[in-house]
């Protein structure tokens, strides 16, 4: 169902400068993707937006491994976000952990969380996939709900605070300087982006794509299709797992509603606003949904009605997301 | 565990098959649009929830909770007649996953729409006086509001059975599940087909709606829990399958309600345990056909 629209090959040069600009761009996209983050707090209306574009574009950027490359819709993306913010925050907030082995914690537990998700929701195909892993996640929510002790409960988890984080050299004050907040999580970021490109440009990487243009034929050349596919389930949940993570740390709370089925509507809708199986369409999407919640939420209380309405409209009418039609547009 | 007594048990399991027969409801109407159009539709629960609403408009337009009962679904169908026309037709032949993303959107926009009007919090939604109060049903007093809507369910799937399977209509419905090619090389109009029971489909889930207000809070997010319940009923049914669906629905109710009184913790995760172990053992559902998944 996607069509493969980011690698450099796919670009067609068309001998025009701005295609030229692209293939140059997609050619480095790593560093592209990190020059731009690391640029983009002072292109931000305000702090504390440019860490929600970083955490949401891992988190679409993950949730896209399987959707965009692997072409499985997944529902269930929010329990791997919410099992890595959870994780991360009981362990600082219950065991005395550091930040730093805490989000490792986070992201193993979120690693874990995929590989029996993933476990289950691979022996069913097609869009039984989407409610299944919808479901699954839903009953991880549950079970995080009645952990009270923990967890929280209802109230979410409080109390995960970092308060300086010293560097021999500098110190950074996590409450009181954004700025350096925001450098510290795009270092975590930055490793996340690097090895997503690395899996995507790996022969993995390619089996990916092969299964999701004909999962008949990659079977048929003998590729392992089933553990392809969980193993790709649960490397992506590790990277929403570090988004999670990152979040707990960034909010200092966790809420209950990182596990509802609508956290992980909004790695769908991101990763499909900015463009599906593209590799910079997640973080594209991620800021142009936090940059328009944030300035219908200006005008009204309604922004869902908005929201809702401009997804339907991207899904009816530009399925290729905002860079896929740019990059379809340039390559004509 | 002394209280336990056979009395008890059996006065569970109806309070169960009071609860499954909403999910029978909406695993029905979900079934019958996924098994004929090949369209999950996420927006369930958002068609539910207007059922709801449009029955407490209706509710305080006339005051009758039978003329209610009867044109909120048609209403809500209507709502679904304009949705699958304009919105879910134009993706037909573009991949399944869109219609559902679709539908996800709407429900966000349903669900807002729906606050809008009605603000966030709860609609009061009282039991019509003449199904008030117990009747002995001779192992002890049941709700009677709950004996109604086991029948209500009982009589609208016999009803949905005897149009698909003994009408020239439903013949054409089924045939169409099979092969939509061939029905319209036979110079059958699928494509009104699909219109009227995406209708159906989402009119039946507006009735689930109603008929569950007296018994559930009227919330704008009511039907947010109440997707994801279907849903683990469709999985555990197998998609497109109607006895499916009625057979996996009276079956999480059941589940649900044995587990509220022996464990009642868990009496929310126990339908996920149930889904789990049906996906372990049957992974195409316990009535599904392995063509559907594909």
């Amino acid at each position: 169902m996607n069509k493969p629209m980011d690698n450099v090959a796919e670009v067609q040069i068309s001998g025009r400068r701005l295609a030229g600009l692209v293939r140059l761009i997609a050619e480095h996209r790593v560093a592209a993707v990190i020059i731009f983050l690391m640029v983009f707090p002072f292109l931000a209306p305000y702090k504390a937006l440019a860490i929600d574009v970083l955490i949401y574009g891992l988190f679409a950027l993950g949730f896209n491994m399987v959707f965009g490359y692997l072409g499985v819709l997944s529902f269930g993306h929010a329990a791997f976000f919410g099992a890595g913010a959870y994780a991360t925050g009981i362990a600082m907030v219950h065991f005395g952990v550091p930040w730093m082995p805490a989000i490792f914690v986070g992201v193993l537990m979120s690693g874990l969380t995929a590989a029996i998700m993933g476990a289950m929701a691979i022996r069913t195909r097609g869009i039984y996939f989407a409610m299944v892993t919808l479901a699954l996640a839903q009953c991880v929510y549950y079970i995080i709900y009645h952990m009270e002790e923990y967890s929280g409960g209802e109230d979410g988890l409080t109390g995960v605070s970092v308060r300086t984080v010293d560097f021999g050299i500098a110190t950074v004050d996590m409450m009181q300087d954004p700025m350096g907040k925001y450098y510290i999580m795009l270092a975590f970021t930055a490793v996340a982006i690097f090895l997503f490109s690395r899996i995507l440009n790996s022969p993995f990487g390619a089996v990916l794509e092969a299964i999701r243009e004909n999962e008949n034929r990659a079977r048929a050349c003998g590729y392992n299709v089933l553990l392809t596919k969980w193993v790709t389930f649960v490397l992506s949940g590790l990277f929403c797992g570090l988004a999670g993570a990152l979040s707990a740390i960034h909010l200092s709370v966790v809420p209950i509603e990182y596990l509802h089925y609508h956290q992980s509507g909004l790695a769908v809708m991101m990763a499909l606003l900015g463009g599906m199986g593209t590799f910079f369409g997640p973080f594209i999407g991620a800021m142009a949904f936090l940059m328009l919640e944030d300035a219908i939420t200006l005008m009204t209380t309604h922004w869902q009605l908005f929201l809702g309405a401009i997804f339907m409209i991207f899904v009816l009418f530009f399925p290729r997301g905002i860079w896929g039609s740019f990059l379809h547009w340039i390559s004509r | 565990m002394s209280g336990i007594t056979p009395d008890l048990l059996a006065l569970q399991l109806f309070t169960g098959l009071a609860l499954g027969s909403v999910f029978v409801l909406l695993a029905v109407g979900l079934s019958l649009i996924f098994g004929l159009l090949t369209v999950v539709n996420f927006a369930h629960g958002a068609f539910y929830m207007v059922g709801a609403y449009v029955g407490v408009f209706l509710l305080g337009l006339t005051g009758n909770f039978w003329i209610s009962l009867v044109f909120a679904p048609i209403l809500v169908g209507t709502l679904g007649l304009a949705v699958e026309r304009f919105l879910v037709r134009p993706l037909y032949g573009r991949g399944i996953d869109y219609p559902l993303l679709l539908t996800f959107g709407l429900g966000l926009v349903l669900v807002e729409l729906v606050r809008i009007l009605y603000g966030l919090e709860g609609v009061p939604f009282d039991t019509p006086p003449l199904l008030r109060g117990a009747v002995d049903i001779g192992i002890g007093y049941f709700p009677l509001y709950r004996l109604f809507l086991i029948a209500v369910t009982a009589l609208l799937v016999l009803a949905l059975w005897l149009f698909i399977e003994r009408t020239s209509y439903g013949l054409i419905i089924r045939a169409g599940a099979r092969d939509p090619e061939i029905v319209r090389v036979l110079g059958v109009d699928i494509s009104r087909v699909w219109l009227i029971v995406f209708a159906i489909g989402t009119g039946v889930a507006g009735l689930a709606g109603i008929l569950s207000a007296p018994m559930r809070s009227v919330i704008p997010d009511m039907g947010s829990t109440v997707l994801v319940e279907a849903f683990v009923v469709t999985v555990v049914g197998g998609m497109g399958s109607l006895i499916g669906a009625v057979v996996a629905g009276l079956l999480v109710g059941v589940v649900v309600a044995f587990t509220s009184l022996f464990w009642p913790d868990f009496s929310d995760l126990s339908m996920f345990v149930l889904m789990a172990a049906v996906l372990l053992i049957r992974p195409q559902g316990l009535f599904g056909q392995k063509g559907l998944m594909g």
